[in-house]
């Protein structure tokens, strides 16, 4: 136990209310860890929030800290106010990597928590935003004894800074109905392909993929990732009528108008005289909201596959913005489609790498030179999918019409051809 | 360097396969159906008829050693021993035996954790560092999403909500938070404060001059010395030139205040993904406990709830009764600072005579 702690009377306000403190556990580490070095450095820790609590202002600025052999994969923290509170003056966290989809046996959890505390403060997140284990609060020197020991039974470093960064993806396969793909192995393929990315930051801005099984997004993918790979299927949905019946007994006629038919967004569903669920198949967006509603009576077809949209992000710098559609359905079972997948992955990493501006992502070198560049830049064909609606400014140079037009037509002969033979 | 350096195993994500329930690594992309039993506990059947429950809880998100094996024993004792986290940070342990379920979620109540935060509750906030970690926050994340989720601890515990309802915190206009249903995010109000004596030898001054959404930093010699200088009528106070140059703090004790912003929805159902929308703002960075910023969320929290119907977001609820609806039953002003003037914003005036009277 420390002898001479802080005072934290406005962190002590945080330990009292239902939900669990945060505040109440880093004490416990303070007060009650067998280890010193944890006592102090915990100490000193409360003591910084403390004052950030008492002056409204943030005390860590970065540096620059890597374990040998690697660029990134530590946030560097170096107290402002170390003179103030020496204990903690270097409180870097570590970055690492999750199993994808962020399952663990306790006797994992233990023994990464065990290696934790011999080398840092105790303290750990699951998980942080971009994804990553958050190990929070080790020395410069520490870092790297942690590391080799966690890196010893199969545990590596995340991205931080310029670089390709951990990737994300839903429960899954693992215990969703909904999913259309292995979103676990795409998202080890996907990233294990560019770990040299991830080790040694040297692009334009940070690239994240992040995978989920159905439309529904859990993972935030559109919104939070530059390569979004989502799970969908393009044959007729499954319904099962007599579960829907069901549903119809128990919920009541008007719930399910109210709630199921006519939220459909393209009117594809609708309920027969005979209180069959009928569905427009054609024109259905994969959009989920019957699905979520019916889970036992509705289920994605056996057609399954991807989309990819490309270029999300939040603020910095040009403002928010979501995936774009690149790929509309791309089939993923064979090892080639996988492959055929991070072809095109590294194809756009290339090209943004050549054309990014320095700290300018993906989505907003797009933005900047226009889908058609970028589609061109990617070998990538045009297609409807990709836009809300054709331009509706005339300001733009046609002369190469027909050339465009004989191109579309082209692949339509091809495509038939295809789904012919 | 003396001692010779070990070269790391570049391994990567590891194998999520090793870690899974044996019920759910059986069943994988085998799933039938799911139902709700209780709030907090989710039951998973598959095609072969195989069960898996799931009791889901909230925990404080920065976890001590000590907790992190408290975990793992309510796990081993009163679970099986697998562990899946949500993307959100609340905690799920999976087990196959349903007599399991009520003896589980008794022991992480008794030890302090809170069951919930499936289907239509409000779930965990997802957040980010704040003053414990970040090197340029306005304000602390752990310690607003404690404040708020013991005020919402009913809304997280039951199903009282017309749909789920996501909840971030961001500590700047980065926005690591991401979008949600509300989210309560740091807004800056006055451009920042240079330390001229520094900029020099801690700037890379190109890269800051870059880094302006709006073009309002050039270079400049202050004092004799090589610097930066803010044209403030430009400046919008976003703080994207302090991550490269602390000496340009934007933080500031009075001036940095939070806003919230409603409607972002990261799902496809029903209509495509949206951002969120600026709702309020003004409210003051008020450790410990942020009361101001509680009670604007509680605010449009009761509103969604008696005014919406079942199934819709808070950005379906409000795509059907209208913003101007939305202001007149939350009591929130509307002002000039709502219509939007960034690129692209011409898309956000209305333009039609569609109005609700």
């Amino acid at each position: 136990m420390a002898k001479n702690t802080y005072p934290t009377p406005m962190l002590d306000n945080l330990e009292s209310g239902p939900w669990p403190s945060f505040i109440t556990g880093i004490k416990r580490l303070r007060d009650e860890h067998p280890d010193e070095r944890i006592n102090s450095v915990t100490n000193g820790l409360l003591g910084q929030l403390e004052h950030s609590y008492e002056t409204r202002k943030g005390y860590w600025k970065g540096g620059t800290v890597s374990v040998y052999g690697y660029g990134g994969g530590i946030i560097p923290r170096f107290s402002e106010v170390a003179s103030a509170f020496p204990e903690s003056k270097e409180f870097h966290t570590l970055r690492v990597q999750p199993p994808a989809g962020n399952f663990y046996t306790t006797d994992m959890l233990r023994q990464l928590g065990d290696s934790w505390e011999k080398h840092g403060s105790g303290l750990v997140t699951f998980h942080g935003q971009t994804g990553n284990i958050m190990f929070i609060g080790a020395t410069t020197e520490a870092t790297q004894h942690f590391f080799d020991e966690i890196n010893e039974y199969g545990w590596d470093l995340g991205g931080a800074g310029p670089c390709v960064r951990t990737a994300m993806s839903c429960v899954g396969g693992a215990r969703c109905e909904m999913s259309n793909c292995n979103e676990h192995a795409i998202h080890r393929w996907m990233v294990n392909n560019f770990t040299d990315d991830v080790h040694r930051p040297a692009l334009p801005y940070k690239f994240k993929f992040k995978v989920s099984g159905c439309p529904n997004d859990c993972q935030n993918a559109i919104e939070r990732s530059d390569f979004a790979i989502i799970g969908t299927w393009r044959d007729d949905m499954k319904v099962n009528q007599e579960a829907f019946k069901k549903y119809l007994e128990t919920k009541g006629r008007q719930y399910i108008i109210d709630n199921v038919i006519t939220r459909c967004p393209t009117q594809a569903i609708s309920l027969d005289d005979n209180d069959n669920f009928i569905v427009d198949n054609h024109n259905c967006v994969r959009c989920m909201h019957c699905l979520n509603v019916l889970p036992k009576a509705l289920h994605p077809g056996d057609d399954k596959g991807v989309t990819i949209l490309i270029g999300g992000k939040r603020t910095l710098k040009i403002g928010d913005l979501m995936g774009t559609v690149v790929v509309p359905f791309k089939k993923l079972e064979t090892e080639e489609d996988y492959e055929s997948l991070q072809e095109m992955a590294e194809d756009i990493i290339d090209f943004w790498a050549e054309n990014g501006l320095e700290h300018e992502r993906c989505g907003e070198m797009i933005e900047r030179i226009g889908l058609v560049n970028f589609l061109e830049g990617i070998g990538i064909d045009v297609d409807p999918n990709m836009v809300n609606n054709p331009r509706q400014s005339s300001y733009i140079r046609m002369d190469g019409w027909d050339e465009e037009a004989e191109k579309w037509f082209e692949r339509k002969r091809e495509e038939k051809l295809a789904a012919s033979a | 360097m003396a001692q010779e350096m070990r070269s790391p195993i570049e391994s990567g994500c590891p194998d999520a396969f090793q870690y899974m329930h044996p019920v759910m690594r059986k069943n994988y992309g085998q799933w039938a159906y799911h139902e709700d039993p209780q709030p907090g506990v989710l039951l998973h059947v598959s095609k072969y008829g195989d069960k898996i429950w799931t009791v889901r809880a909230g925990t404080q998100r920065i976890l001590d050693v000590f907790t992190l094996r408290k975990l793992c024993d309510i796990g081993d004792q009163y679970g099986e021993g697998y562990i899946h986290f949500t993307i959100r940070s609340n905690i799920e342990y999976q087990v196959a035996d349903e007599s399991k379920v009520q003896p589980l979620i008794k022991a992480l109540t008794d030890a302090g954790f809170v069951v919930g935060g499936t289907r239509n509750s409000v779930a965990m906030l997802s957040h980010t560092q704040g003053w414990l970690h970040c090197d340029i926050p306005g304000t602390d994340a752990s310690g607003v999403v404690k404040s708020m989720m013991d005020e919402m601890i009913d809304e997280f515990k039951n199903w009282n909500m017309p749909n789920r309802v996501h909840m971030t915190t961001s500590c700047c206009q980065i926005n690591c938070g991401g979008q949600g249903d509300i989210a309560i995010n740091v807004q800056h109000t006055k451009p920042p404060k240079i330390n001229h004596n520094l900029v020099s030898n801690v700037c890379e001054r190109p890269s800051v001059v870059a880094r302006c959404p709006v073009a309002a930093i050039r270079p400049a010699l202050v004092n004799g010395k090589p610097s930066l200088e803010v044209d403030e009528k430009k400046c919008i106070c976003c703080g994207a030139c302090f991550p490269p140059c602390p000496p340009m703090q934007i933080n500031d004790a009075e001036h940095s205040k939070l806003a919230i912003w409603v409607g972002g929805n990261h799902s496809n159902a029903r209509g495509k993904p949206t951002f969120q929308k600026l709702v309020a703002s003004g409210i003051p960075n008020n450790p410990p406990r942020w009361p101001e910023a509680t009670a604007v969320v509680k605010k449009i929290l009761k509103t969604y709830k008696e005014d919406a119907k079942d199934w819709e977001r808070i950005n379906d609820w409000i795509e059907r009764i209208g913003w101007p609806r939305f202001f007149e039953k939350t009591g929130l002003p509307f002002t000039k600072y709502h219509i939007d003037n960034w690129r692209g914003a011409r898309a956000s005036l209305n333009a039609s005579t569609h109005i609700r009277f």
